[in-house]
């Protein structure tokens, strides 16, 4: 957009505000499906944040109130509060989002000067540290339950007060117990566990589907492109039919794009505008390469599902696929790249 | 060359020239086995017993080997003194020299002690040099212990767990249980959570060192008008 054609360009926290409205339809799909978990984690999240973005803005010395009102540090603390298991203890969502807004945020200069996308490292971190509680935490979707767990038995889950849930509310990702027992059955035989329901995977089709229209409406608003997106879920289904096509064999196209992490990866997470690449020739190529390593990690490694892993060894290109693939300025001739021949 | 006073050589081995805070020589140990504090101040130890050997020898030596063979003899003597301390671990704490594995051996490589030899011991006399090395392998054992004591506690929830290793039965009662039921945090036990710890450290020292100018700066008489130069550059705060 050039001179003519300049109109006021949204702040920062417009952008965010944005965001963090596309993202509702997806926490209510959490929500409904797999139950208040999602709510409290966002909310702990949330509040977690800010009181970290508050005390390192005071301690560097920034205006604590105008960066607090950017609201960047609510959309981290949201992406993670979607990502982590929603029956996590309190302390690894803690964790997760004081290392976020504290190592991958702040140690790297604050908003704008962050390599890493700060929700993906705090992910990471909590992913390493504590792999027991960040598996075996995932909700058994509510249809499936008897008498699902109120709001009040799952915050004294989550904090640790009035003991836990039965075990039967908790479980592994629909995409782990794919992986693991395929080896073992057929694909029908598998995919009569309940878990798994009509489609895809019982909730999570929906889920993906919720955070899907709010991805589109965020394209529709011009606050992402399409290119990562596009690029990042069409790399991850070729590779799927290209290395999976027996869902005998292997977690199906349908399951690695609707369930896991997929969608909330495609448009609010890897299109994260700090620590994505910068122009759209960048950006296609960003958004192929996690899906060429979330296949692969998902399909070949320990890990079910790779979001975290598959952005932040993206973030390490970045400054690569930039250098490459700077635009030519108009009237200027094609700069000479790489080493010398 | 002039023989630095030994005050300005116990605080270049301890901190203004601390080998794994500011020269960052000799990672690979640093990094690969400061998981507990018992594994660290092994090592820590047989390090400082090379470094301080090795100092020693290439200073006595300084005078009858050739400028173009002194690496090789440098390392000769380094891979002797090596060799001695492993022989040693395995007679006193053969535990302990199971745990490290190869990081004993692998001291050779420890750019820290090749680089004291060649940048202080071929230059210095005896004493100097004795105590150059002893400083340098405190300075550098201090860093293993206080990061091994780091990520000990960050990862187990403990300190000097299995000290028995190296100091013999009565240290078994040593184990500080500091949290107990901890949630074992795997980060702080695997590489990343070293590197992230040894740049906290690195961090801390920076601090401190801004600390101390700034005082200094506020306490010595400002500097005459005239002489300042306009900074144009610099943060905004």
């Amino acid at each position: 957009m050039t001179s003519p054609h300049t109109h006021a360009s949204p702040s920062t926290s417009r952008v965010m505000q944005w965001v963090v409205a596309a993202t509702l339809p997806g926490l209510v799909a959490l929500i409904s499906f797999f139950g208040w978990g999602y709510l409290i984690n966002v909310l702990w999240c949330v509040l977690v944040a800010v009181v970290t973005e508050a005390a390192i803005l005071r301690l560097r010395k920034r205006p604590v109130g105008f960066f607090l009102r950017d609201w960047s540090a609510v959309v981290t603390a949201l992406l993670l509060g979607l990502a982590l298991p929603p029956f996590a203890p309190w302390w690894v969502s803690l964790i997760a989002v004081v290392s976020a807004i504290v190592v991958a945020k702040h140690l790297y200069g604050g908003l704008g000067s962050n390599t890493f996308n700060p929700a993906m490292v705090g992910y990471a971190v909590v992913l390493i540290s504590f792999p027991v509680a960040m598996t075996t935490n995932w909700a058994t979707p509510l249809e499936l339950l008897d008498s699902p767990p109120g709001f009040i038995a799952t915050l004294g889950h989550i904090f640790g007060f009035a003991g836990t849930v039965p075990d039967a509310f908790t479980g592994a990702t629909p995409l782990d117990i794919y992986k693991n027992e395929i080896r073992a059955e057929l694909a029908t035989t598998l995919r009569e566990q309940p878990v798994f329901g009509d489609f895809v995977a019982l909730g999570w089709e929906w889920v993906n589907l919720a955070f899907l229209g709010g991805g589109l409406f965020l394209i529709w608003k011009r606050i992402i492109t399409w290119h990562i997106p596009l690029s990042f879920l069409a790399s991850l289904a070729l590779m799927s039919l290209l290395f999976g096509h027996d869902p005998d064999q292997a977690v199906p196209v349908q399951m690695h794009l609707l369930a896991g992490a997929t969608m909330l990866c495609a448009f609010f997470i890897a299109t994260d505008p700090v620590s994505a690449a910068t122009s759209n020739r960048g950006k296609l190529w960003y958004g192929a390469g996690i899906g060429v390593l979330l296949y692969i990690i998902r399909a070949w490694g320990a890990y079910p599902d790779a979001v975290a892993f598959a952005v932040l060894l993206m973030n390490f290109t970045v400054p690569f696929i930039d250098y490459y693939t700077q635009p030519r300025t108009y009237g200027h001739s094609k700069p000479k790249r790489g080493l010398p021949s | 060359m002039a023989t630095a006073p030994a005050n300005e050589i116990t605080r270049n081995g301890l901190w203004t020239n601390n080998p794994a805070l500011v020269q960052l020589l000799g990672l690979c140990p640093l990094l690969a086995v400061t998981g507990t504090v018992v594994n660290a101040l092994g090592l820590g130890l047989a390090t400082l017993l090379v470094l301080l050997g090795s100092n020693i020898s290439v200073s006595l030596i300084r005078h009858y080997v050739a400028e173009s063979v002194r690496l090789p003899a440098f390392v000769m003597i380094i891979a002797s003194f090596v060799t001695c301390t492993e022989l040693l671990m395995q007679a006193f704490a053969y535990e302990l020299y199971q745990i490290l594995g190869i990081f004993i051996p692998l001291i050779v490589t420890n750019c820290a002690i090749l680089g004291r030899a060649d940048a202080f011991a071929s230059k210095n006399p005896v004493a100097p040099a004795a105590l150059d090395g002893l400083m340098m392998g405190l300075g550098f054992m201090a860093v293993l212990v206080l990061l091994g004591g780091m990520r000990e506690l960050i990862g187990q929830g403990t300190l000097f767990t299995n000290m028995h290793l190296l100091f013999g039965e009565m240290a078994r009662g040593w184990e500080w249980v500091v949290f107990p039921d901890y949630n074992d945090m795997l980060l702080a036990v695997l590489p990343p959570g070293a590197f992230i710890g040894l740049g906290l450290l690195i961090a801390l020292k920076n601090l401190i060192d801004a600390r101390i100018e700034k005082h200094r700066a506020a306490t010595s008489p400002a500097t005459e008008a005239g002489s300042k130069r306009v900074r144009v550059t610099g943060n905004i705060s």
